[in-house]
């Protein structure tokens, strides 16, 4: 039932309504006022509590579930950084409020600036894009700033590996470009000679992450690197995978020019049922005058440092402010905190432990008869198992697969990217999970693909234990009810 | 080691399994060159224990004793059961919606969502959220010049009196795509768009502000009719809490707003320095499939029950790719959440309470401003912010205030001459009428020091 | 196997083409491609009177797993479009020859129809991409 078809006229939770003087003089505001109904249910407080509780037992969440979800970095989302962001002083500031007044809150960002820096090999970082996909809007707005700066203005073209995430085209054309796919080899990689036919004094630069979305390493990364910056083009690392490197590998010393991180994804902050996000750049020298603003400087004085914001008055090369004010600030104090809990030993173990658990769960489920999609690399962080096989003899699907998943208490993983691998599944269970956790997965799988060949309707019919049965999308999207219609 | 659960033992089993004998060897396809083997210089672990401290003593040097800053996050009072429940690990550590059956939770909040933003601003379709007002804004000019089948043209004309800070996160959206952005003067007098408006039919939209940043109110209904007789789209930026006691968007003129978007932080979120907020983005039903965003749509499973999924989603990065909508990929999931528990437990009666209580609390500042000799800069009506000229400078009076721990207001100096003495202050039912007495009894004296 | 028709003409972006007695040229997509599109939810026409080139985009079809440019298979001006695509957007899938027509475009050049594939070359298009 909806909240909507709980609602009573004359209901309302009456402790949250202030206090209201008889006459308020509302004269002023004239054929202002509204006459429509305002709209909002009319339920009490009770009603409200037990409804939305209850939807939320409907939800599978990271708290309760495995969540292998390939390229998404499911991790444990520390309580303590939540209580930390979460304390009043922090909670309660103004975002307008003078710097003098904010130097707890702005020396934490500054902090968090030099760590991300750090751990990327990166010189300067702007913590101020609302996630992944404006993280990359920046970076490739910065990317078309140097060229334009420099007069180089043929460069209209992005070179994107046809594995790559969409947000990626997409960007691009935001930005104003067109964009140009590299096609990747058997072996996971870009094609290095395709590469570098497709190189030339038209490149603005190109996209990639590392490993790829492939879920493998990008062994040529030097070629491709000294490839791109010999034809002037810079080259943009897409933070997506970092877990599997951090600590380990730093993208600065792969010689990428600029970064996004995802800090929903390797900095441990909530997912929330789909947001928010946070997608700081890092730069290499050569973008440093072009970060958006604000970033937050550090001065010294007599009385100790001093912290402040910079805006384009100190950084007049700069893309310009991406939100009203600096991004999701509590979602950098969550980062922040996650940082500190980790310390130096703590970022490079998860690297180590992002790739043990991936290794293992590859390694045991190739054991089991499953087709892995790059049977002679390491996993990274994640790796992908394709179940074409599974699709032609029985007719069970990626797709199935993860419905069935869910009747198990499971998370499906990731379905159908990279889009190049058929029937695929893009597997990373992150380095906060046990092998019990990982054992249990694997023995689903195996127990649905016995389903598969002894009764594969049921596995085509699921998810059967889940609060509603396979939903019916083409309907969603013919017969659009995307508000509850008052009647 | 914090949140890495393996023995000693578990890595053992797991090593064999594989087939080596170190964690190292799984990194033998990186190039030895390229591995990292320094320290990283970072701040240095805590222990939770010692980062609570860090962090407490952090918080406590930004601590403020009363604040009047509005200008486009605004203090309400957040009930208790917002963030007790939207923190329920059910909301905020679940994904996004993409396996529908395990996420009806989410997935059914999030259409109550669509539905309250929706009737509240008047509109007949929202998304999901985008990322903050201003992004929404961007996405909106965005969508106005893809949607305006009559014109052809990319430039928007913007209200002078729009949010300052809105309009330079636009242009640096827009920037590449192609758009002109053209400022509408405002009158000196009121604050508001001078009318009659020059070049609409030059215009793929015209973007209106209500209230605008000024706290002021609009022509919305003339704006909206002459927008529409040239053929531009209106974008309305509203704010949600005026939305429940001012003419909603939807009513506007003849036709209403095609395109409504804002800043829902008044609805449940907290301050906290600026974000997360959550965009909320409303429009006519004629153009949903240009809306950017996640959208959630009601629908059946396979036995007839009903459910919600995500749907449209052939217009999203995901799939479209290059000819996407947008590159967005994020709703504001959990700010969701929270708005949507915030409006079900003020309802229709408890937020037209909320915007009067704060209305009032503005006309009842006013008065006792009179009092003091400080007038508004603008005539006309304002919600519940509004702009005072001080006999000082406003820089003077909110470095004076600071020292008692207090913010006045905003002060507008950064909009040029005309305006170094003006102070925009903005009231909410969080003030008492003790509270409002204190802030003029400070500005009182503040006048006073500098004269003297 | 999904149907090929052999009076009609195509493109290698699985559009048809049918010339009709007073010059016309219908286009809609092929077996093939509402096969592999899915349930078709949208059909987005183009206005009638709009000039148009060979290979622009002129309409787009979206399924919930993808949405797909159709591609004018010659220049010319957009004189009809079916309405019933709007409210029946499932017919593409039904019938994707006959009910489920996109356009009619009054072709600049008459001829420009006859260097499109023939069935044979499309069929033997589609063929080599199943495998």
């Amino acid at each position: 039932m909806l909240i909507y078809e709980k609602s009573q006229i004359g209901r309302q939770a009456r402790a949250q309504a202030p206090q209201l003087k008889d006459d308020v003089d509302l004269s002023t505001l004239g054929s202002h006022l509204r006459s429509q109904p305002v709209g909002l249910p009319d339920v009490s407080e009770l009603e409200v509590v037990r409804h939305y509780t209850n939807l939320s037992s409907k939800n599978f969440a990271i708290d309760k579930q495995f969540y292998p979800l390939g390229s998404c970095t499911m991790k444990y989302n520390p309580r303590g950084a939540h209580r930390a962001a979460s304390i009043p002083g922090f909670l309660n500031r103004h975002p307008l409020a003078p710097e003098a007044l904010s130097q707890g809150f702005l020396s934490c960002l500054y902090e968090l600036q030099e760590d991300l820096a750090e751990v990327t090999g990166m010189k300067g970082v702007s913590l101020t894009p609302m996630a992944g996909a404006q993280g990359e809007f920046a970076g490739v707005a910065m990317i078309r700033a140097y060229h334009d700066k420099r007069q180089d203005h043929e460069r209209q073209e992005i070179l994107v590996p046809e594995a790559a995430h969409g947000t990626n085209p997409a960007t691009a054309v935001m930005c104003g470009y067109t964009v140009r796919e590299i096609p990747v080899t058997s072996e996971g990689d870009v094609d290095l000679t395709a590469l570098k036919a497709a190189l030339s004094e038209k490149t603005a630069g190109l996209m990639m992450t590392n490993p790829s979305t492939c879920g493998v390493f990008e062994r040529q990364i030097p070629e491709i690197a000294e490839a791109v910056h010999q034809a002037g083009g810079l080259l943009y690392y897409d933070g997506a995978n970092l877990n599997a490197i951090l600590g380990q590998v730093r993208p600065g010393d792969m010689g990428f020019d600029v970064l996004h991180m995802n800090l929903h994804k390797t900095f441990a902050t909530p997912h929330g049922g789909g947001g928010p996000g946070s997608g700081p750049v890092g730069v290499g020298p050569r973008l440093l005058p072009f970060l958006p603003t604000p970033i937050v400087g550090k001065e010294m004085t007599e009385t100790g440092p001093f912290y402040r914001w910079l805006d384009e008055q100190d950084l007049p090369d700069t893309i310009g402010p991406l939100s009203a004010h600096m991004g999701n600030a509590g979602i950098l104090l969550r980062a922040y905190a996650y940082s500190r809990l980790l310390g130096a030993d703590g970022m490079r173990r998860v690297g180590e432990y992002a790739t043990l658990n991936a290794n293992y769960m590859a390694a045991r489920l190739k054991r089991a008869g499953f087709q892995l999609a790059f049977p002679d690399r390491r996993a990274t962080h994640e790796f992908i198992v394709t179940l074409s096989k599974e699709a032609k003899t029985q007719g069970v699907t990626a797709m199935d697969f993860a419905k069935r998943l869910l009747d198990f208490g499971l998370h499906a993983p990731t379905t159908y990217f990279p889009l190049l691998i058929p029937e695929c599944l893009l597997i990373e269970p992150t380095e906060t999970e046990t092998k019990a956790e990982m054992d249990g997965f694997i023995d689903a799988m195996i127990q649905i693909r016995e389903e598969a060949l002894n009764n594969p309707e049921y596995v085509r019919s699921a998810p059967h234990n889940m609060p509603v049965k396979r939903l019916d999308d083409v309907k969603a999207a013919r017969d659009l009810d995307l508000a509850f219609a008052a009647s | 080691m914090p949140f890495i659960p393996h023995t000693e033992q578990d890595v053992e089993a797991m090593l064999a399994a594989i087939g080596e004998t170190s964690t190292a060897a799984l990194f033998d396809e990186i190039p030895d060159a390229m591995r990292f083997s320094g320290e990283l210089k970072l701040q240095g672990q805590l222990s939770e224990m010692a980062l609570m401290r860090l962090m407490q003593s952090r918080a406590r040097q930004d601590e403020v004793k009363l604040s009047f800053l509005g200008a486009g996050a605004y203090e309400h009072h957040i009930p208790a059961a917002v963030w007790d429940i939207a923190s329920r690990g059910e909301f905020m550590t679940a994904y996004t919606p993409y396996q529908a059956e395990a996420s009806q939770g989410t997935l059914q909040l999030i259409y109550e969502f669509q539905t309250m933003i929706s009737r509240l601003t008047g509109m007949e379709v929202a998304n999901a959220s985008v990322y903050d007002g201003a992004s929404a804004l961007a996405e909106a000019m965005l969508m106005a010049v893809r949607a305006n089948k009559k014109n052809k043209s990319r430039r928007i004309l913007v209200a002078g009196n729009l949010n300052p800070r809105y309009l330079k996160a636009c242009e640096a959206i827009v920037r590449h795509q192609g758009l002109v952005l053209s400022s509408i003067a405002i009158d000196s007098e009121t604050g508001c768009t001078s009318m009659p408006v020059e070049d609409l039919a030059d215009a793929a939209a015209l973007v209106v502000a209500y209230p605008n940043f000024f706290g002021g109110l609009d022509a919305v209904n003339e704006l909206c009719d002459a927008a529409s007789s040239a053929g531009a789209l209106v974008i309305g930026v509203v704010n949600p809490t005026a939305m429940a006691l001012l003419t909603p968007p939807g009513s506007w003129g003849s036709e209403g707003a095609d395109i409504v978007v804002g800043d829902g932080q008044p609805l449940g979120i907290p301050l906290a320095s600026g974000g997360p907020y959550l965009g909320f983005m409303c429009c006519k039903k004629a153009i949903v499939r240009q809306m950017p965003g996640r959208i959630i749509g009601r629908t059946e499973d396979s036995e007839g029950a009903t459910g919600f999924a995500l749907t449209l989603q052939a217009r999203e990065q995901h799939i479209r790719r290059g000819k996407a909508t947008s590159n967005i990929c994020t709703n504001q999931g959990l700010l969701v959440t929270a708005a949507t528990l915030y409006m079900s437990l003020l309802g229709s009666e408890g937020l037209r309470q909320v915007a009067i209580a704060s209305h009032d609390g503005l006309n009842r500042l006013r008065e006792r401003l009179a009092g003091i000799g400080i007038a508004p800069k603008f005539q006309g009506p304002a919600f519940h912010e509004q702009v005072f000229e001080l006999p000082v400078a406003a820089e003077t009076m909110v470095k004076t205030l600071m020292r008692d721990g207090m913010l006045p207001g905003l002060n507008l100096d950064f909009l040029g001459d005309g305006y170094r003495n003006a102070l925009l202050i903005n009231v909410t039912e969080t003030k008492t009428s003790e509270d409002l007495d204190l802030l003029v009894s400070k500005m009182h004296l503040a006048i006073r020091e500098e004269a003297a | 196997m999904t149907e090929v028709r052999n009076e009609l003409k195509y493109l290698d972006s699985h559009e048809w083409a049918r010339r009709e007695e007073d010059g016309g040229i219908v286009v809609g997509i092929s077996d093939h491609a509402q096969d592999a599109l899915g349930d078709v939810v949208f059909v987005e026409l183009p206005e009638i009177g709009r000039v148009v080139s060979a290979r622009e985009e002129v309409a787009v079809v979206e399924s919930v797993k993808a949405a797909s440019d159709i591609y004018a298979p010659v220049s010319g001006t957009i004189r009809a479009i079916n309405e019933r695509l709007v409210d029946e957007p499932e017919l593409v899938n039904e019938s994707p020859y006959d009910d489920a027509w996109f356009f009619v475009i009054e072709p600049s050049d008459a001829a420009e129809i006859d260097a499109l594939l023939s069935a044979d070359d499309y069929s033997a298009l589609c063929d080599a991409s199943d495998h």
